[in-house]
C-alpha cells in the first residue's frame, strides 16, 4: 500500500486546485532537429513586432475568458523560444501580470538552445521576468550531438549550462538516451557528468520515432534501428536508479527534480489542471460553463497570424472534453507522476468516484501485479507502472 | 438422333500439368467448336480458382464433331475430369458415362499417382484406353522411357501410344483418330425404356438446377415427364440441350449421348448424382449402377475474422454449397473465434479451394482451425458416435476406445527422395505395404492414418521431394488407435480451437511445436504467460512469455493530451477482440496465427 509519507511536502500539500498555467509557442528554429516532431519552422527573417502583436493580441483573448483566475506558470516553449527577443518575453510577461493575479511564486520557463549566441540573451531573458531556464543539451557526447542533428558541441553546452546557473534561480537540461547502438556504461558516464552539472531539475527522454521527421525516414527504411524492449528497459531502469541515489528521483516518467524543484508548469498538465495556449499550434485546456474544452490553434505560422490579426485569436473552434474523456486524459497524465491522481479530483473532473470509473477485477490484477498502489487519498502508478503505462492504461480504461 | 456407331463417350485421364485442358482445348479448336473469338486457354475450366491454379475442380462436358479420314462425322462426348485426389468422385461419376479414355502422360515426367489411380478406375469402368504421350517436342522428353514406364507400372500395352504436342497442336489429329477408331462405340438399346445416369447438377441462377445426363437406353426430350428412380421425385423436362462447349438445345437426346436437361428443379439435392433418370410413362426395370455418394473426410471450423461477417458467412456456405453437394456445413461456437461453421470436405485440396472461393468470390476473411478427421468413439455403454471436432470430445472416462481412419496411399517419386520419404512415413505411423521401382522412380504404398496425413503430410512430402514425388490415396477403412485430445492451455485455461485429437506417440512433439509457435505469436504482456500443451491432466510441454519490460511514451507534454489519447485509442482499437485467460488478455489475431502457421 502506499505510504503517502513518502512523498515529497509539496506533493503532499497540492491542492484540490492544479494551478492555472499560460503556455506560449515560438514556432521558429534555426534548422530542423531530425528526431523533433513538434511545431517548428525555418523562416529567413521574421517580423518581430508583428509576432510580439500577434501573441500579445491573442493573450488579450484568452484573457478575457478566463477572470479571476491566479496564473501559476508561464512557459516559453518552441520552437526555440531562446530565438524570441527577450524584449518580447517582457511586453508578454507585463501583459500577463496586467491581465491576472498571479501566484506569488509565479514560475516563468523558458526553452533555450545552448549555442552561444542564445547564451549571450540570457541576462536579457533573466531581466525580463523569466525565472527558470529549460536547456535543451540532449547529450554530452559530440558524435551523439551530431547524429541528433544539433548545433553545438559538450564544450558549448557545458558553458551554458554553467551560465544558466548563474543567471536563473532555477535551471533544468534536457537528455535524449536509448539512441541507437547505446552501450548501458556510456550512459552511466553521461549521467553522471549530466548529475555533477545539474541543479535541481532534469529531463531525461528516451528516443522515440515520431511520424514525419528524419528519423522516421530513416527507421523506415531499417537505417536507424532503436535499442529493443530488453535494452530500452534496462537504460530506463539504470536512470531511474542513478538519479535517485544523486537525490533527484523522477517525480515524473521523464523528469527528476530535487524535492521542491519540480516544474511548475508541467505539474499542471500532469495534475489535469487548466492551462491556455498561445501561438501557432498550442494546446489548451479550460473549464468554464460547466464543462472542460480543449482548445488549439491553428499550425502553421503564417495561418495563425492572418487568424489573430483578423479575428483576435488563431485558434480552431473549442471543442468539448466529455467526462469520460476528461477521465482518460487525466489518468494518463497523472500515473505519468509518482504522486499519482488525487481521487477527490476524479470525482471532480468526471463526476464519478474511481470506482465508477474502473472495472474492479482489472484495477485489482493491476494492483495485485504491483504496477498501481491505491490508498483512500490517491490512485498511482509504481515505478514498475510507470515503466510499463501504456500497457496499464491499456488495461485500465479498457471500456468492454 | 445420332447412330450410334458414329458417337464416341471418352474422358481424359491425365496428371496436373500433363497438358489435359491443352489437349482439350486443341480438340475442340480443330472440331470447330468454338471460333477463334470465343476460344481462350482451358475453356473447360469455368471457375477463376480453376484457371488460376490450372486444375479441373468440376467435371465438363463437351459435344464435338469431327470429320474423320474415312470420310465420317463422329459426335464425340470428352468428359473433362479433375486431376486430384480428392475429386476422385467426380471423376468416377464422368468414367461412368463414357465408354473409353485418354491417357495423358507427360513424355518427360512420367506416371504419376494420381493417374495411376485413375486409370484403375478407368479399367474397372471396363473402359478401352489409348495412351497419349504429350510434350514431346520438349528437349527432356523421353518418349521411350516413358512408353516403357506405362507398361511396366500400369501393365497397358503402350506400343501405339500416339506421339504429341498439344502445345503445337502436333499429333491431335492423330489423337482424334484414335479416338474414333480405337475406342468402343455406345451400345444402348433405342426401343427400350429410357434410363438415363444422372452425372451432375449444378445451380444455375438463371435456368435453376440443370443436370447433367448419359442416355443409355431409349430417348430423352422436352416435355417428357421424367422419374428419378433412387428419390422417386417426377418432374416435367423443360429443356434438352448439349454443350459445344456453349448450350445448345436440341429438344431431345438419344441413347449413347451425352447433355443436359432442366426441369423446374430448384433444390439440388434433389438431383442425386448417381441416380437413373427413367420415363414416367414407361418406367425402365431396374436402375443403372449407380455410384457410392462421396463423403466427407476432413472437417475443419471456418470462423470469420470479424463476427459481424458470420450472416455474411452463412449465406456464401449456402450459396457454395448448391454447386458442391459434396461440401457440408453446420453451425459451430468456439469461446476463442466466436460464431462459426463446422465445415465437411472431401479432402485437403477441397478444403482451401472452398476457404479460397469464400474468400475471393465472397470476399470473406476468414480463420481456418486445424483439420481434423472423423473419429468413431466406442463409448463404455457400447454405443458408437462420430466425432468431427475436437472440442467436442466427450469425458474420456466414458470413452471405451476410438477408432480412426486409415488410407491406403499412392506416392511415386524419384528415388534419390526415397529415404526422406520413407522417414516422413514412418514418422507419421506409417505402414508399408509395397515398394516398387520403374528406372528411377520408386512407387510407395503405404497404409497411414489419416489424421497424420491432414496434418501437413503432403507439404512436407512436397518439401522433401522438392516437388516430384505425387500422392493419391483412398479410404481404407477404420482402425483403433491410442488417441487422446490435447488440449492447449494459456495461463491454465484451454483455448478450444488449438486442440487437437493426436495420437499419444505424437502428443510430445505436436505440443511442443504448437507451444514454441504460440511463444512467438503471444505479444509480451504486463504479466508473465504460460503456455502449456496437456493430455488430459498430464502436461507435455510448456512455454513461457516473459512480462514486458517497458512500454511507455517518454515524452507527454507540450499540452497536447489529444493526440496521446488518439495514440491509446488506436492502441485499443488494435487490441479489439480480446479474450482473457487468468489475468492476461490475449488479442485473438495471436490464435488466428497460429492456426494460419498450420497451413504452412
Amino acid at each position: 500500500m502506499l505510504r503517502l509519507s513518502d512523498q515529497p511536502d509539496a506533493v503532499r500539500s497540492a491542492a484540490l486546485d492544479p494551478g492555472f498555467g499560460i503556455y506560449i509557442h515560438w514556432p521558429f528554429c534555426r534548422s530542423k532537429c531530425p528526431y523533433c516532431d513538434f511545431n517548428s519552422h525555418v523562416r529567413d527573417s521574421i517580423d518581430q513586432d508583428r509576432w510580439r502583436q500577434a501573441l500579445l493580441t491573442e493573450l488579450d483573448h484568452y484573457a478575457a475568458q478566463t477572470p479571476g483566475r491566479t496564473v501559476t506558470s508561464v512557459f516559453f516553449g518552441g520552437g526555440t523560444p531562446s530565438l524570441m527577443p527577450p524584449a518580447t518575453a517582457a511586453a508578454l510577461l507585463d501583459r500577463i501580470a496586467g491581465h491576472w493575479a498571479t501566484s506569488p511564486d509565479l514560475e516563468v520557463s523558458l526553452e533555450a538552445n545552448p549555442t552561444s549566441a542564445e547564451a549571450d540573451s540570457f541576462a536579457g531573458f533573466r531581466a525580463a521576468g523569466v525565472n527558470r531556464l529549460s536547456l535543451g543539451i540532449q547529450a554530452l557526447d559530440d558524435t551523439a550531438l551530431r547524429f541528433l542533428g544539433r548545433r553545438h558541441d559538450v564544450a558549448e553546452a557545458t558553458a551554458a549550462i554553467r551560465l544558466a546557473a548563474r543567471c536563473f534561480d532555477r535551471f533544468s537540461f534536457d537528455l535524449i538516451y536509448a539512441r541507437p547502438g547505446q552501450e548501458i556504461a556510456g550512459w552511466r558516464r553521461e549521467l553522471d557528468q549530466a548529475v555533477a552539472l545539474a541543479a535541481g531539475h532534469l529531463s531525461l527522454y528516451q528516443l522515440t520515432i515520431e511520424e514525419g521527421t528524419a528519423f522516421h525516414t530513416l527507421a523506415a527504411r531499417g537505417d536507424l534501428v532503436l535499442p529493443e524492449e530488453d535494452r530500452g528497459a534496462a537504460l530506463f531502469e539504470i536512470t531511474q536508479e542513478v538519479l535517485e541515489r544523486a537525490g533527484l528521483p523522477g517525480y515524473e516518467i521523464s523528469n527528476h527534480a530535487r524535492p521542491g524543484q519540480e516544474c511548475r508548469h508541467n505539474l499542471t498538465y500532469w495534475r489535469y489542471g487548466d492551462y491556455i495556449g498561445i501561438g501557432p499550434g498550442a494546446h489548451g485546456r479550460l473549464t468554464r460553463d460547466g464543462g472542460k474544452w480543449a482548445i488549439r490553434g491553428h499550425r502553421a505560422p503564417e495561418i495563425w497570424m492572418q487568424r489573430v490579426e483578423q479575428d483576435g485569436h488563431g485558434s480552431h473552434a473549442a471543442e468539448p472534453v466529455t467526462p469520460d474523456q476528461r477521465w482518460q486524459e487525466m489518468v494518463m497524465m497523472g500515473l505519468r507522476l509518482a504522486e499519482g491522481i488525487r481521487l477527490d479530483r476524479i470525482v471532480q473532473e468526471t463526476g464519478a468516484p474511481l470506482g465508477d470509473r474502473v472495472d474492479a477485477g482489472r484495477l485489482a490484477r493491476l494492483i495485485d501485479g504491483g504496477f498501481l498502489e491505491t490508498d483512500d487519498l490517491r490512485l498511482r502508478a509504481t515505478s514498475a507502472g510507470r515503466q510499463r503505462l501504456n500497457a496499464v492504461l491499456g488495461m485500465l480504461l479498457d471500456q468492454r | 438422333m445420332t447412330d450410334q456407331s458414329l458417337i464416341r463417350n471418352f474422358a481424359i485421364i491425365a496428371h496436373i500439368d500433363h497438358g489435359k485442358s491443352t489437349l482439350a482445348d486443341r480438340m475442340i479448336q480443330l472440331c470447330g467448336g468454338l471460333d477463334d473469338r470465343d476460344m481462350r486457354d482451358q475453356v473447360l475450366d469455368s471457375m477463376d480458382i480453376e484457371r488460376e491454379r490450372g486444375i479441373t475442380i468440376k467435371a465438363q462436358t463437351v459435344r464435338l464433331l469431327y470429320k474423320a479420314k474415312d470420310g465420317q462425322t463422329y459426335l464425340l462426348n470428352l468428359m473433362d475430369t479433375p486431376g486430384h485426389v480428392d475429386f476422385a468422385y467426380e471423376v468416377s461419376r464422368s468414367l461412368a458415362a463414357c465408354e473409353g479414355s485418354i491417357l495423358v502422360v507427360d513424355a518427360s515426367q512420367g506416371v504419376e499417382a494420381q493417374t495411376l489411380a485413375n486409370v484403375y478406375q478407368a479399367l474397372d469402368n471396363a473402359h478401352d484406353i489409348v495412351p497419349v504421350l504429350n510434350k514431346i517436342d520438349l528437349p527432356a522428353a523421353e518418349p521411350e522411357r516413358i512408353r516403357q514406364q506405362i507398361e511396366d507400372v500400369i501393365g497397358l500395352d503402350a506400343s501405339e501410344a500416339v506421339m504429341i504436342s498439344a502445345k503445337t497442336g502436333l499429333g491431335v489429329g492423330d489423337v482424334l483418330e484414335a479416338i474414333v477408331h480405337r475406342l468402343p462405340a455406345p451400345k444402348g438399346d433405342p426401343d427400350a425404356p429410357l434410363k438415363a445416369l444422372l452425372v451432375d447438377s449444378w445451380y444455375d441462377p438463371y435456368l435453376g438446377v440443370v443436370v447433367l445426363v448419359r442416355v443409355v437406353d431409349g430417348h430423352l426430350k422436352v416435355g417428357m415427364k421424367m422419374r428419378m428412380m433412387a428419390t422417386g421425385a417426377t418432374r416435367e423436362i423443360d429443356r434438352v440441350g448439349v454443350f459445344t462447349p456453349k448450350p445448345l438445345l436440341t429438344g431431345a437426346l438419344g441413347p449413347g449421348e451425352v447433355g443436359f436437361i432442366t426441369a423446374g428443379i430448384k433444390d439440388i439435392t434433389e438431383t442425386k448424382v448417381g441416380d437413373t433418370l427413367t420415363d414416367e410413362r414407361r418406367l425402365a426395370s431396374s436402375p443403372l449402377p449407380g455410384f457410392k455418394p462421396s463423403i466427407p473426410v476432413v472437417f475443419c471450423g471456418l470462423f470469420p475474422t470479424d463476427a459481424a461477417e458470420f450472416e455474411h458467412l452463412r449465406d456464401s456456405l449456402g450459396k457454395l454449397a448448391l454447386n458442391d453437394a459434396s461440401f457440408k456445413f453446420e453451425a459451430e461456437t468456439s469461446a476463442a473465434l466466436g460464431f462459426g461453421f463446422r465445415c465437411g470436405f472431401l479432402g485437403l485440396l477441397h478444403l482451401e479451394i472452398i476457404q479460397e472461393r469464400l474468400e475471393r468470390e465472397f470476399d470473406l476473411d476468414l480463420i481456418t482451425t486445424a483439420p481434423s478427421v472423423v473419429y468413431k468413439l466406442t463409448m463404455t455403454d457400447g454405443s458408437v458416435r462420430d466425432l468431427h471436432n475436437p472440442a467436442d470430445m466427450p469425458d474420456p472416462v466414458k470413452i471405451d476406445h476410438i477408432d480412426e481412419p486409415w488410407i491406403k496411399a499412392t506416392i511415386m517419386l524419384p528415388d534419390e527422395y526415397l529415404g526422406g520419404i520413407l522417414q516422413l512415413c514412418t514418422d507419421r505411423r506409417g505402414v508399408q505395404i509395397d515398394l516398387t521401382y520403374a528406372g528411377a522412380r520408386a512407387m510407395l504404398v503405404y497404409r497411414l492414418p489419416l489424421n497424420e496425413v491432414v496434418f501437413d503430410f503432403y507439404d512436407r512430402l512436397k518439401s522433401i521431394s522438392r516437388g516430384y514425388a505425387s500422392f493419391d490415396y483412398q479410404m481404407d477403412g477404420y482402425e483403433t488407435g491410442d488417441l487422446a485430445k490435447m488440449s492447449i492451455l494459456v495461463n491454465a485455461e484451454p483455448v478450444d480451437a488449438l486442440s487437437m485429437i493426436v495420437h499419444r506417440s505424437q502428443a510430445d512433439k505436436r505440443g511442443r511445436a504448437l507451444c514454441e509457435r504460440l511463444k512467438d505469436l503471444i505479444p509480451r504482456q504486463l504479466f508473465k504467460i504460460a503456455v502449456q500443451a496437456a493430455v488430459g491432466s498430464r502436461v507435455i510441454a510448456r512455454e513461457t512469455i516473459s512480462a514486458m519490460r517497458k512500454d511507455v511514451l517518454a515524452k507527454c507534454y507540450g499540452g497536447d493530451i489529444s493526440r496521446k489519447r488518439k495514440l491509446l485509442d488506436k492502441q485499443k482499437e488494435g487490441k479489439k477482440r480480446m479474450r482473457q485467460f487468468g489475468e492476461v488478455e490475449i488479442p485473438q489475431s495471436a490464435f488466428i496465427a497460429a492456426l494460419k502457421m498450420n497451413d504452412n
